[in-house]
Protein backbone atom coordinates (compact mmCIF):
# COMPACT_ATOMS: atom_id res chain seq x y z
CA UNK A 1 0.00 0.00 0.00
CA UNK A 2 2.55 2.55 1.19
CA UNK A 3 4.86 1.28 -1.45
CA UNK A 4 2.20 2.48 -3.90
CA UNK A 5 2.05 5.73 -2.29
CA UNK A 6 5.70 5.94 -3.21
CA UNK A 7 5.88 5.18 -6.86
CA UNK A 8 2.83 7.60 -7.28
CA UNK A 9 4.86 10.53 -5.80
CA UNK A 10 8.22 9.90 -7.43
CA UNK A 11 5.95 9.76 -10.83
CA UNK A 12 6.05 13.85 -10.62
CA UNK A 13 9.42 13.35 -10.50
CA UNK A 14 9.50 13.27 -14.20
CA UNK A 15 9.06 16.65 -16.59
CA UNK A 16 6.56 14.77 -18.46
CA UNK A 17 4.13 14.19 -15.88
CA UNK A 18 5.11 17.17 -13.72
CA UNK A 19 4.06 19.73 -16.94
CA UNK A 20 0.85 18.67 -17.03
CA UNK A 21 0.42 18.71 -13.21
CA UNK A 22 2.11 22.39 -13.04
CA UNK A 23 -0.50 23.57 -15.64
CA UNK A 24 -3.44 22.62 -13.17
CA UNK A 25 -2.41 23.95 -10.49
CA UNK A 26 -0.52 27.13 -11.87
CA UNK A 27 -4.43 28.75 -11.97
CA UNK A 28 -5.09 27.83 -8.85
CA UNK A 29 -2.20 29.41 -6.74
CA UNK A 30 -3.17 32.54 -8.86
CA UNK A 31 -6.29 32.21 -7.34
CA UNK A 32 -5.27 32.12 -3.74
CA UNK A 33 -2.54 34.83 -4.86
CA UNK A 34 -5.39 37.28 -5.92
CA UNK A 35 -7.74 36.58 -3.06
CA UNK A 36 -4.76 37.02 -0.65
CA UNK A 37 -3.44 40.29 -2.09
CA UNK A 38 -7.53 41.84 -2.12
CA UNK A 39 -7.81 41.29 1.54
CA UNK A 40 -3.85 42.08 2.28
CA UNK A 41 -4.02 45.15 0.33
CA UNK A 42 -7.25 46.01 1.98
CA UNK A 43 -6.40 45.00 5.22
CA UNK A 44 -2.89 47.18 4.81
CA UNK A 45 -4.83 50.46 3.50
CA UNK A 46 -8.08 50.65 5.22
CA UNK A 47 -8.07 49.07 8.25
CA UNK A 48 -4.74 49.00 9.75
CA UNK A 49 -4.72 52.18 11.42
CA UNK A 50 -2.18 55.31 10.90
CA UNK A 51 1.03 54.68 12.88
CA UNK A 52 1.10 57.16 15.80
CA UNK A 53 5.22 57.78 15.24
CA UNK A 54 5.59 57.26 11.36
CA UNK A 55 2.25 57.88 9.61
CA UNK A 56 1.31 56.60 6.50
CA UNK A 57 4.85 55.73 5.42
CA UNK A 58 4.71 52.85 7.43
CA UNK A 59 2.50 51.27 5.12
CA UNK A 60 5.10 50.14 2.67
CA UNK A 61 5.97 47.52 5.25
CA UNK A 62 3.47 45.33 3.90
CA UNK A 63 5.12 45.34 0.45
CA UNK A 64 8.55 44.98 2.42
CA UNK A 65 8.57 42.67 5.08
CA UNK A 66 7.04 39.98 2.95
CA UNK A 67 9.16 40.78 0.28
CA UNK A 68 12.08 40.17 2.33
CA UNK A 69 10.55 37.05 4.04
CA UNK A 70 9.88 35.30 0.90
CA UNK A 71 13.65 36.54 -0.79
CA UNK A 72 15.69 34.77 1.98
CA UNK A 73 12.48 31.33 1.71
CA UNK A 74 13.17 31.26 -1.35
CA UNK A 75 16.96 30.93 -1.36
CA UNK A 76 16.59 27.98 1.17
CA UNK A 77 14.11 26.60 -1.11
CA UNK A 78 16.19 27.30 -3.89
CA UNK A 79 18.90 25.43 -2.59
CA UNK A 80 17.01 22.55 -1.29
CA UNK A 81 15.93 22.09 -4.91
CA UNK A 82 19.55 21.99 -5.99
CA UNK A 83 20.68 20.02 -3.35
CA UNK A 84 18.16 17.22 -4.45
CA UNK A 85 19.06 17.83 -8.03
CA UNK A 86 23.00 17.28 -7.18
CA UNK A 87 22.18 14.14 -4.48
CA UNK A 88 19.58 12.34 -6.59
CA UNK A 89 20.30 13.72 -10.20
CA UNK A 90 16.89 14.20 -10.77
CA UNK A 91 16.34 16.90 -13.59
CA UNK A 92 13.22 18.05 -12.48
CA UNK A 93 14.76 19.67 -8.98
CA UNK A 94 17.22 21.33 -10.84
CA UNK A 95 15.00 22.96 -13.26
CA UNK A 96 12.59 24.08 -10.23
CA UNK A 97 15.61 25.51 -8.60
CA UNK A 98 16.88 27.64 -11.37
CA UNK A 99 12.88 28.49 -11.84
CA UNK A 100 13.09 30.11 -8.57
CA UNK A 101 16.04 32.07 -8.84
CA UNK A 102 14.91 34.81 -10.58
CA UNK A 103 12.06 35.37 -8.28
CA UNK A 104 13.93 35.16 -5.27
CA UNK A 105 16.33 37.76 -6.85
CA UNK A 106 13.22 39.93 -7.83
CA UNK A 107 12.18 39.45 -3.51
CA UNK A 108 15.13 40.61 -2.67
CA UNK A 109 15.44 43.50 -4.79
CA UNK A 110 12.32 44.24 -4.06
CA UNK A 111 12.90 44.45 -0.33
CA UNK A 112 15.94 46.64 -1.37
CA UNK A 113 13.63 49.76 -2.95
CA UNK A 114 10.84 49.46 -0.82
CA UNK A 115 13.31 50.00 2.34
CA UNK A 116 14.65 52.64 0.83
CA UNK A 117 11.53 54.21 0.01
CA UNK A 118 10.70 53.37 3.69
CA UNK A 119 13.81 54.43 4.87
CA UNK A 120 13.91 57.81 3.39
CA UNK A 121 10.97 59.59 5.26
CA UNK A 122 11.51 57.64 8.71
CA UNK A 123 15.38 57.43 8.74
CA UNK A 124 16.30 60.69 6.42
CA UNK A 125 18.03 58.78 3.78
CA UNK A 126 17.84 56.10 1.22
CA UNK A 127 20.21 53.89 2.86
CA UNK A 128 22.04 53.25 5.81
CA UNK A 129 25.03 50.33 6.72
CA UNK A 130 22.25 48.38 8.72
CA UNK A 131 23.32 45.14 9.40
CA UNK A 132 19.91 43.73 7.88
CA UNK A 133 20.13 45.93 4.54
CA UNK A 134 24.04 44.90 4.50
CA UNK A 135 23.22 41.09 4.50
CA UNK A 136 19.78 41.57 1.82
CA UNK A 137 22.12 43.39 -0.82
CA UNK A 138 25.00 40.81 -0.23
CA UNK A 139 21.87 37.87 -0.35
CA UNK A 140 20.50 39.58 -3.77
CA UNK A 141 24.76 39.34 -4.82
CA UNK A 142 23.98 35.89 -4.41
CA UNK A 143 20.97 35.31 -6.03
CA UNK A 144 22.50 37.00 -9.60
CA UNK A 145 25.87 35.19 -8.98
CA UNK A 146 23.57 32.06 -9.16
CA UNK A 147 21.46 33.28 -12.19
CA UNK A 148 25.01 34.11 -13.86
CA UNK A 149 26.89 31.03 -13.33
CA UNK A 150 23.80 29.01 -14.92
CA UNK A 151 23.57 31.27 -17.95
CA UNK A 152 27.01 31.05 -18.60
CA UNK A 153 27.26 27.40 -19.03
CA UNK A 154 25.63 26.21 -21.98
CA UNK A 155 25.31 22.52 -21.23
CA UNK A 156 22.20 22.57 -18.94
CA UNK A 157 23.69 19.35 -16.66
CA UNK A 158 26.58 20.94 -16.07
CA UNK A 159 24.86 24.58 -15.05
CA UNK A 160 22.47 22.41 -12.82
CA UNK A 161 25.09 20.72 -10.98
CA UNK A 162 27.31 24.24 -10.80
CA UNK A 163 24.52 25.79 -9.93
CA UNK A 164 23.92 23.34 -6.83
CA UNK A 165 26.97 23.99 -5.61
CA UNK A 166 27.03 27.50 -5.75
CA UNK A 167 23.34 26.91 -4.19
CA UNK A 168 24.97 25.00 -1.16
CA UNK A 169 28.02 26.66 -0.62
CA UNK A 170 25.57 30.13 -0.44
CA UNK A 171 23.26 28.42 2.12
CA UNK A 172 26.40 27.68 4.35
CA UNK A 173 27.60 31.01 4.13
CA UNK A 174 23.98 33.15 4.33
CA UNK A 175 24.07 32.85 8.31
CA UNK A 176 27.62 33.51 8.65
CA UNK A 177 27.56 36.79 6.24
CA UNK A 178 24.52 37.42 8.27
CA UNK A 179 26.44 37.38 11.24
CA UNK A 180 29.48 38.80 10.63
CA UNK A 181 27.43 41.83 9.19
CA UNK A 182 25.80 42.08 12.34
CA UNK A 183 29.02 42.34 14.54
CA UNK A 184 30.20 44.62 11.99
CA UNK A 185 27.82 46.64 12.31
CA UNK A 186 27.60 46.93 16.15
CA UNK A 187 31.26 47.30 16.29
CA UNK A 188 30.88 50.40 14.10
CA UNK A 189 28.00 52.08 16.45
CA UNK A 190 26.34 52.99 12.72
CA UNK A 191 22.77 52.92 12.12
CA UNK A 192 20.55 52.96 15.49
CA UNK A 193 17.73 53.01 14.32
CA UNK A 194 16.45 49.43 14.31
CA UNK A 195 12.76 47.63 13.37
CA UNK A 196 12.94 45.40 16.65
CA UNK A 197 13.33 48.57 18.87
CA UNK A 198 9.84 50.19 17.16
CA UNK A 199 6.74 49.48 19.60
CA UNK A 200 4.75 46.42 18.94
CA UNK A 201 2.64 46.38 16.42
CA UNK A 202 -0.93 46.32 16.17
CA UNK A 203 -2.93 42.88 15.91
CA UNK A 204 -4.25 44.27 12.58
CA UNK A 205 -0.97 45.21 11.06
CA UNK A 206 0.70 41.72 11.95
CA UNK A 207 -2.47 40.52 10.47
CA UNK A 208 -2.34 42.40 7.06
CA UNK A 209 1.77 41.75 7.17
CA UNK A 210 0.59 37.81 7.30
CA UNK A 211 -1.89 37.70 4.62
CA UNK A 212 0.41 39.92 1.99
CA UNK A 213 3.26 37.63 2.82
CA UNK A 214 0.93 34.52 1.61
CA UNK A 215 -0.16 36.37 -0.93
CA UNK A 216 3.68 37.04 -1.90
CA UNK A 217 3.92 33.16 -0.91
CA UNK A 218 1.20 31.69 -3.71
CA UNK A 219 2.33 34.58 -6.46
CA UNK A 220 5.92 33.20 -6.01
CA UNK A 221 4.69 29.37 -6.59
CA UNK A 222 2.50 30.43 -9.18
CA UNK A 223 5.47 32.30 -11.21
CA UNK A 224 8.27 29.87 -10.42
CA UNK A 225 5.71 27.17 -11.42
CA UNK A 226 4.96 29.02 -14.86
CA UNK A 227 8.72 29.32 -15.29
CA UNK A 228 9.68 25.50 -14.68
CA UNK A 229 7.06 24.87 -17.37
CA UNK A 230 8.96 26.83 -19.86
CA UNK A 231 12.45 25.26 -18.68
CA UNK A 232 11.04 21.99 -19.19
CA UNK A 233 9.54 22.83 -22.71
CA UNK A 234 13.31 24.47 -23.55
CA UNK A 235 15.15 21.50 -22.31
CA UNK A 236 12.80 18.54 -23.81
CA UNK A 237 12.15 20.34 -26.67
CA UNK A 238 13.43 16.66 -28.31
CA UNK A 239 11.40 14.47 -26.75
CA UNK A 240 8.42 12.81 -28.64
CA UNK A 241 6.20 14.10 -24.96
CA UNK A 242 6.53 17.99 -25.67
CA UNK A 243 6.22 17.44 -29.22
CA UNK A 244 2.57 15.98 -29.27
CA UNK A 245 2.01 18.71 -27.06
CA UNK A 246 -1.24 20.47 -28.36
CA UNK A 247 0.29 24.05 -27.72
CA UNK A 248 3.44 23.05 -29.48
CA UNK A 249 1.74 21.54 -32.06
CA UNK A 250 0.04 24.80 -33.02
CA UNK B 1 50.97 13.40 1.68
CA UNK B 2 54.08 12.48 -0.78
CA UNK B 3 51.23 13.91 -3.80
CA UNK B 4 50.47 16.81 -2.01
CA UNK B 5 53.95 17.87 -1.76
CA UNK B 6 54.34 16.91 -5.22
CA UNK B 7 52.12 19.35 -5.93
CA UNK B 8 52.46 22.03 -3.99
CA UNK B 9 56.86 21.71 -5.37
CA UNK B 10 55.03 21.42 -9.04
CA UNK B 11 53.12 24.54 -9.10
CA UNK B 12 55.50 26.66 -7.10
CA UNK B 13 57.91 25.53 -9.26
CA UNK B 14 55.59 26.92 -12.37
CA UNK B 15 54.77 30.04 -10.73
CA UNK B 16 58.73 30.41 -10.18
CA UNK B 17 59.47 30.40 -13.93
CA UNK B 18 56.48 32.48 -14.80
CA UNK B 19 57.39 35.17 -12.04
CA UNK B 20 55.50 37.67 -13.92
CA UNK B 21 52.42 36.53 -12.85
CA UNK B 22 53.06 36.27 -9.00
CA UNK B 23 54.83 39.73 -9.34
CA UNK B 24 51.61 41.04 -11.69
CA UNK B 25 49.23 39.93 -8.68
CA UNK B 26 51.55 41.73 -6.21
CA UNK B 27 52.00 45.03 -8.23
CA UNK B 28 48.30 45.09 -8.61
CA UNK B 29 48.04 45.25 -4.45
CA UNK B 30 50.18 48.08 -4.09
CA UNK B 31 49.07 50.24 -7.05
CA UNK B 32 44.99 49.79 -5.31
CA UNK B 33 46.88 50.13 -2.35
CA UNK B 34 48.26 53.79 -2.90
CA UNK B 35 44.96 54.73 -5.57
CA UNK B 36 43.30 55.28 -2.41
CA UNK B 37 44.80 58.11 -1.07
CA UNK B 38 45.17 59.51 -4.46
CA UNK B 39 41.33 59.48 -4.37
CA UNK B 40 40.50 60.56 -0.87
CA UNK B 41 42.73 63.18 -0.03
CA UNK B 42 46.54 62.92 1.69
CA UNK B 43 44.37 63.74 5.01
CA UNK B 44 46.62 61.28 7.20
CA UNK B 45 44.24 60.67 10.30
CA UNK B 46 41.19 59.56 7.78
CA UNK B 47 43.44 57.42 5.66
CA UNK B 48 45.30 55.91 8.86
CA UNK B 49 41.66 55.06 10.06
CA UNK B 50 40.77 53.65 6.83
CA UNK B 51 43.89 51.72 6.05
CA UNK B 52 42.74 48.25 7.38
CA UNK B 53 39.70 48.24 5.40
CA UNK B 54 42.14 49.72 2.20
CA UNK B 55 44.57 46.86 2.57
CA UNK B 56 42.01 44.03 2.97
CA UNK B 57 39.78 44.93 0.07
CA UNK B 58 43.06 45.13 -2.07
CA UNK B 59 44.48 42.11 -0.85
CA UNK B 60 40.50 40.62 -1.74
CA UNK B 61 40.95 41.95 -5.49
CA UNK B 62 44.73 40.82 -6.14
CA UNK B 63 44.03 37.13 -4.13
CA UNK B 64 41.28 36.89 -6.65
CA UNK B 65 43.75 38.04 -9.93
CA UNK B 66 45.53 34.67 -9.24
CA UNK B 67 42.19 32.55 -8.85
CA UNK B 68 41.39 32.14 -12.82
CA UNK B 69 45.08 30.44 -13.20
CA UNK B 70 44.70 28.34 -10.16
CA UNK B 71 43.03 24.96 -12.20
CA UNK B 72 42.59 26.83 -16.36
CA UNK B 73 46.28 26.18 -17.14
CA UNK B 74 45.94 21.99 -16.44
CA UNK B 75 42.42 22.17 -17.43
CA UNK B 76 43.79 23.26 -20.99
CA UNK B 77 46.66 21.22 -20.99
CA UNK B 78 45.16 17.89 -19.60
CA UNK B 79 46.97 17.70 -16.41
CA UNK B 80 43.43 18.01 -14.31
CA UNK B 81 42.32 15.12 -15.87
CA UNK B 82 44.89 12.89 -14.97
CA UNK B 83 44.95 14.61 -11.64
CA UNK B 84 41.57 13.08 -11.29
CA UNK B 85 42.96 9.85 -12.65
CA UNK B 86 45.67 9.68 -10.11
CA UNK B 87 45.80 7.16 -7.39
CA UNK B 88 46.05 10.01 -4.63
CA UNK B 89 42.37 11.41 -3.84
CA UNK B 90 41.50 14.83 -5.84
CA UNK B 91 40.32 16.42 -2.44
CA UNK B 92 44.38 16.01 -1.46
CA UNK B 93 45.80 17.33 -4.47
CA UNK B 94 43.38 20.06 -4.58
CA UNK B 95 44.47 20.62 -1.14
CA UNK B 96 47.78 20.46 -2.31
CA UNK B 97 47.54 23.08 -5.47
CA UNK B 98 45.30 25.44 -2.95
CA UNK B 99 48.53 25.53 -0.70
CA UNK B 100 50.28 26.59 -3.76
CA UNK B 101 48.36 29.41 -4.90
CA UNK B 102 47.99 30.64 -1.18
CA UNK B 103 52.12 30.63 -0.71
CA UNK B 104 52.40 32.12 -4.63
CA UNK B 105 49.94 34.99 -4.19
CA UNK B 106 48.69 35.33 -0.44
CA UNK B 107 52.21 34.81 1.58
CA UNK B 108 53.79 37.87 -0.41
CA UNK B 109 50.60 39.69 0.60
CA UNK B 110 51.22 39.06 4.07
CA UNK B 111 54.45 40.00 4.03
CA UNK B 112 54.41 43.06 1.73
CA UNK B 113 51.34 44.78 3.66
CA UNK B 114 52.88 45.95 6.97
CA UNK B 115 55.08 48.09 4.41
CA UNK B 116 52.38 49.57 2.76
CA UNK B 117 50.61 49.44 6.26
CA UNK B 118 53.52 51.93 7.11
CA UNK B 119 52.39 54.99 4.21
CA UNK B 120 49.25 54.94 6.58
CA UNK B 121 50.99 55.53 9.60
CA UNK B 122 49.86 52.83 11.20
CA UNK B 123 51.25 51.97 14.49
CA UNK B 124 53.87 48.78 14.96
CA UNK B 125 51.62 46.61 17.43
CA UNK B 126 48.58 47.49 14.70
CA UNK B 127 50.87 46.05 12.06
CA UNK B 128 51.27 42.86 13.46
CA UNK B 129 47.71 42.55 14.15
CA UNK B 130 47.15 43.38 10.80
CA UNK B 131 49.76 40.79 9.35
CA UNK B 132 48.33 38.26 11.89
CA UNK B 133 44.79 39.06 10.59
CA UNK B 134 46.19 38.82 7.00
CA UNK B 135 47.84 35.16 7.57
CA UNK B 136 44.79 33.70 8.99
CA UNK B 137 42.62 35.56 6.40
CA UNK B 138 44.84 35.28 2.79
CA UNK B 139 44.05 31.19 2.81
CA UNK B 140 41.05 31.21 3.79
CA UNK B 141 40.61 33.63 0.56
CA UNK B 142 42.31 31.09 -1.22
CA UNK B 143 40.02 27.84 0.20
CA UNK B 144 37.15 29.86 -1.11
CA UNK B 145 38.00 30.92 -4.20
CA UNK B 146 39.06 27.76 -5.40
CA UNK B 147 35.31 26.81 -5.18
CA UNK B 148 34.76 29.89 -7.50
CA UNK B 149 37.51 28.53 -9.74
CA UNK B 150 36.63 25.73 -10.25
CA UNK B 151 33.04 26.14 -11.15
CA UNK B 152 33.89 28.96 -13.84
CA UNK B 153 36.26 26.49 -15.43
CA UNK B 154 35.65 26.59 -19.01
CA UNK B 155 33.01 28.30 -18.69
CA UNK B 156 32.37 32.05 -20.97
CA UNK B 157 33.29 35.30 -19.51
CA UNK B 158 34.79 32.77 -16.38
CA UNK B 159 37.02 35.68 -15.02
CA UNK B 160 34.46 38.54 -14.72
CA UNK B 161 32.11 35.38 -13.20
CA UNK B 162 34.07 34.54 -10.72
CA UNK B 163 34.61 37.95 -8.93
CA UNK B 164 30.68 37.98 -9.01
CA UNK B 165 30.40 34.37 -7.43
CA UNK B 166 33.59 35.22 -5.07
CA UNK B 167 33.33 38.52 -3.72
CA UNK B 168 29.76 38.17 -1.97
CA UNK B 169 31.56 34.70 -0.24
CA UNK B 170 34.48 36.86 0.76
CA UNK B 171 32.66 39.51 2.97
CA UNK B 172 32.47 37.93 7.07
CA UNK B 173 36.63 37.43 5.99
CA UNK B 174 36.84 41.05 4.91
CA UNK B 175 34.47 41.96 8.22
CA UNK B 176 36.46 40.27 10.63
CA UNK B 177 40.13 40.68 8.75
CA UNK B 178 40.06 44.46 8.80
CA UNK B 179 37.63 44.30 11.58
CA UNK B 180 40.85 43.08 13.50
CA UNK B 181 42.66 45.69 13.42
CA UNK B 182 40.00 48.42 14.06
CA UNK B 183 39.18 46.71 16.88
CA UNK B 184 42.74 46.53 18.07
CA UNK B 185 43.40 50.89 17.46
CA UNK B 186 40.13 51.28 18.97
CA UNK B 187 41.10 49.36 22.46
CA UNK B 188 39.08 47.16 22.07
CA UNK B 189 41.26 43.96 21.82
CA UNK B 190 41.52 42.00 18.54
CA UNK B 191 41.41 38.37 20.18
CA UNK B 192 37.39 37.61 19.37
CA UNK B 193 37.83 39.07 15.84
CA UNK B 194 41.54 36.55 15.32
CA UNK B 195 39.43 33.59 16.67
CA UNK B 196 36.31 34.35 14.59
CA UNK B 197 38.72 34.05 11.52
CA UNK B 198 40.59 31.26 12.64
CA UNK B 199 36.95 29.31 13.12
CA UNK B 200 36.15 30.59 9.58
CA UNK B 201 39.54 29.07 8.14
CA UNK B 202 38.95 26.03 10.34
CA UNK B 203 35.57 25.93 8.71
CA UNK B 204 37.02 26.31 5.53
CA UNK B 205 40.31 24.04 5.58
CA UNK B 206 37.51 21.39 5.98
CA UNK B 207 34.65 22.10 3.64
CA UNK B 208 36.21 24.40 0.74
CA UNK B 209 38.58 21.50 -1.05
CA UNK B 210 35.35 18.70 -0.79
CA UNK B 211 33.16 21.79 -2.50
CA UNK B 212 36.18 22.45 -4.61
CA UNK B 213 37.04 18.57 -6.00
CA UNK B 214 33.10 18.39 -6.36
CA UNK B 215 32.75 21.50 -8.65
CA UNK B 216 36.04 20.36 -10.58
CA UNK B 217 34.64 16.76 -11.56
CA UNK B 218 31.37 18.61 -12.62
CA UNK B 219 33.54 20.75 -14.97
CA UNK B 220 35.52 17.99 -16.67
CA UNK B 221 32.26 15.65 -16.96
Amino acid sequence: MSNNKIIHWFKYGSPQSFYPLAGKMIPWFWVLATIFFVIGLYISFFLAPTDFQQGEGYRIIFIHVPAAWMSMFIYLVMAFWAGLGLALNTRLSSMMAQALAPTGAIMAFLSLWTGALWGKPMWGAWWVWDARLTSALILFFLYIGFIALQAAIDDARRADKAGAILALVGVVNVPIIYFSVKWWNTLHQGASVSLTKAPSMAAIMLWGMLIMALAFWMYSIAVALTRVRAIILEREAHTEWVKELPEVKQ
Amino acid sequence: MNAVIAIIRRDLLLAMRRKSEVLTALFFFIIVVSLFPLGIGPESTLLKKIAPGILWVAALLATMLGLARLFAPDHADGTLEQMVLAPAPLGLLVTGKIIAHWISTGLPLVLLAPVLGLQFDLEADALGILVVALLLGTPLLSLIGAIGAALTLGVRGGGVLLSLLVLPLYVPALIFGAGAVEAHISGLGAGGHLSLLAALLALAVFFAPWATTAALRIALE
